[in-house]
């Protein structure tokens, strides 16, 4: 799909992958996240903890949400607080952090596309990653769930968190540019 | 009181809730004498005290078969004429009419015990009955399969209207097929000929447990309403912006 | 709660709730059984003697069809994504939801043998035996047909597909199934033979069940 890449991101820094469509924007996430194996290079995390591999230090963001409509809002949240583990935070701190607090109880089927990007946001709250790959993370946030968003991304930055973020849209964020496509 | 007083969900509710008690006590009261009297009735002189059964049994026969009536007019007031109470009412009558189903075979079952010396035959009046049963479970697993309640009342509508159809062809071929197999039917439930000793307790049952259904079916039509408002105030709260 | 514990819990709460999903297996297992006397015919001897292989039938069907959304929901709205990444190891997490789907799916069959036995005029003794080879071999069933659900994932497709895959995987686990249960009945075979192998069978398919399916997982993503 793409060679010759070359890049680095080092703690507290934003790398924004840029490229038109269809650039392998999302396939590069896919990659460093583990999801895609690859064709031959290597990717890894320098001082982070020795035993765990670097998909298991990073939060996915992906197109998809992965909730479940027939669970509640708290319910979705806890389940992958519980299961991807490590250190974690508490549920309903984290949901009234991206305004879902007066949804708790409700189903996930309830609620709208940016407030399912709201809760999927919770989740990067709820359990600590130090490394974010963030895939369109904005789409289909509106300008308070944007605002809230960058004030997120911050937070992780300040406590020295590493963001890739695959996007057409500004993050709003001072970042370098890894820019995919054209010159391959 | 007409159709379309009762359209409107709060005066259905407001209207049942006064109506609701007379009707459980009337039912109360009829079961009652009904089980008295059955109790009283002399016992059969072939089949002794088991032809109390059937004073269980045919009520629970009757009504697993009018129960699909009902929801078959809910499901034409659903399709045709769009009757707002109408989809409420054929969902809340399939568990209803399930259960009434399942208590029938459950005595023929009991009551061909004695008869056929095991507790299942496939008897052609039973084995109707039970793909009755299956029926009714497909549609109640089809009203919970679908998420939008009124997206799932048309696709139930459809299904029940096509079963109410396909109930006599299914009725008649499994006659086919028994008497097919099986040239003389070992027992014959209730018999056309009745003496005046039974009609009476069995006519009484059949009234109490007809008013029975009546009684849980508005109370499960209730409950189905409110299920309704809490459905959509939920989805006005998930609406609603943080403060 | 544990990784594990967390994943077991949510897949079985989502199976109880969602249309109910579990139970339409139930439904299916009895359709099925009702279906074949009006093929064979009413005849309770014959019945009783077709019984345990009818059972059988039912429930390898029921337990199959079931089986084709267990990795497929999960990849449509994006779980499957997060659960490779997570720190739990995938074969285990695969273990997880097989068994988080027994448990819902396969043991409502076992719980409706004894009112299907009675249907097919089979005895208390031989409602048993059929009850408990069921409760031995459909594990192996979930567990085999996990494989199929993962490649299901990777095709791109499930229903009938899966059922080809994965029926002929199955056929050791109903043939000792059946003959553990006519043994019980009938004999002249012991009961503990077959029975033994069909334990194998089980014990087999949770150490192989996991590590295939984990394995079909891993190179299917895109």
């Amino acid at each position: 799909m793409f060679s010759g890449l070359d890049f680095a991101a080092a703690s507290g820094e934003v790398l924004a992958v840029v490229g038109p469509n269809g650039s392998g924007k999302t396939s590069l996430l896919r990659l460093i996240a583990g999801l895609l194996v690859p064709g031959g290079g290597s990717i890894g995390l320098e001082g982070g903890e020795a035993e765990l591999t670097l998909p298991e230090q990073s939060h996915y963001l992906g197109h998809r949400d992965a909730l479940k409509p027939a669970l509640s809002v708290a319910e979705n949240l806890s389940f992958w607080r519980d299961f991807l583990g490590g250190a974690t935070g508490d549920v309903k701190e984290c949901l009234t952090a991206v305004g879902l607090g007066h949804a708790t109880y409700l189903p996930a089927a309830f609620l709208s596309a940016g407030q399912r990007r709201r809760l999927s946001i919770a989740r990067l709250l709820v359990v600590r990653r130090p490394v974010w790959l963030l895939d369109e993370p904005t789409s289909a946030l509106d300008t308070a769930g944007q605002g809230l968003f960058v004030g997120v991304m911050r937070e992780h930055l300040a406590s020295g968190g590493i963001i890739v973020a695959a996007t057409h849209t500004p993050l709003g964020i001072e970042a370098s540019e890894l820019r995919m496509g054209g010159g391959k | 009181m007409t159709l379309i007083d009762l359209a409107n969900p709060s005066k259905f509710l407001a209207l049942t809730a006064r109506a609701l008690p007379w009707l459980a006590g009337a039912t109360a009261i009829l079961l009652l004498v009904g089980c008295y009297q059955a109790v009283m009735a002399p016992d059969d002189y072939q089949q002794g005290a088991t032809v109390k059964i059937m004073f269980i049994h045919v009520p629970n026969a009757w009504l697993s078969m009018f129960v699909w009536g009902v929801m078959s007019v809910a499901a034409l007031g659903t399709l045709v004429w769009r009757h707002p109470l109408a989809d409420v009412a054929a969902k809340a009558a399939a568990p209803i009419g399930a259960a009434f189903t399942f208590l029938a075979l459950v005595t023929g079952s009991l009551w061909g015990r004695p008869m056929w010396g095991t507790y299942w035959e496939w008897d052609a009046r039973l084995t109707s009955v039970l793909i009755l049963f299956l029926m009714y479970l497909g549609l109640m697993a089809l009203w919970r399969a679908v998420e939008d309640p009124s997206r799932a009342a048309r696709a139930a509508a459809v299904l029940t209207l096509v079963g109410a159809i396909n109930l006599p062809i299914i009725k008649f071929s499994v006659d086919w097929w028994n008497t097919l197999h099986q040239p003389s039917s070992v027992l014959r439930m209730g018999g056309p000929s009745l003496d005046k000793a039974f009609l009476i307790p069995l006519l009484v049952m059949a009234v109490g447990f007809s008013l029975l259904f009546m009684t849980l079916h508005l109370a499960a039509m209730r409950n189905e309403i409110l299920r309704r408002r809490v459905r959509s105030l939920q989805m006005m709260q998930a609406s609603q912006q943080a403060a | 709660m544990t990784p594990l514990a967390a994943l077991i819990r949510r897949d079985i709460k989502i199976a109880l709730r969602v249309g109910g999903g579990a139970l339409i297996g139930v439904l299916f297992f009895l359709t099925v059984t009702v279906l074949m006397p009006f093929a064979i015919g009413p005849d309770l001897p014959l019945l009783a003697r077709l019984g345990p292989a009818i059972l059988w039938l039912g429930a390898l069907l029921a337990s199959l069809l079931t089986l084709d959304r267990l990795f497929t929901a999960d990849h449509e709205d994006g779980s499957l994504d997060l659960i490779v990444m997570g720190r739990t190891p995938l074969e285990l997490a695969c273990a997880a939801k097989a068994l988080a789907h027994w448990l819902a799916a396969g043991v409502p069959l076992i719980a409706a043998t004894p009112v299907l036995g009675l249907l097919l005029n089979l005895d208390a003794a031989a409602t048993s035996a059929v009850a408990l080879t069921l409760l031995v071999g459909t594990p192996a069933l979930t567990f085999t047909g996990m494989i199929g659900a993962a490649l299901a994932v990777t095709l791109h497709r499930g229903g009938l597909l899966l059922a080809v895959l994965v029926l002929p995987l199955s056929i050791p686990v109903l043939i000792f199934g059946v003959a553990a249960s006519q043994a019980a009945i009938a004999g002249p075979l012991s009961f503990g033979t077959p029975f033994s192998i069909l334990c194998a069978l089980s014990l087999v398919s949770f150490v192989v069940g996991p590590f295939a399916a984990a394995a079909s997982l891993r190179h299917g993503l895109d």
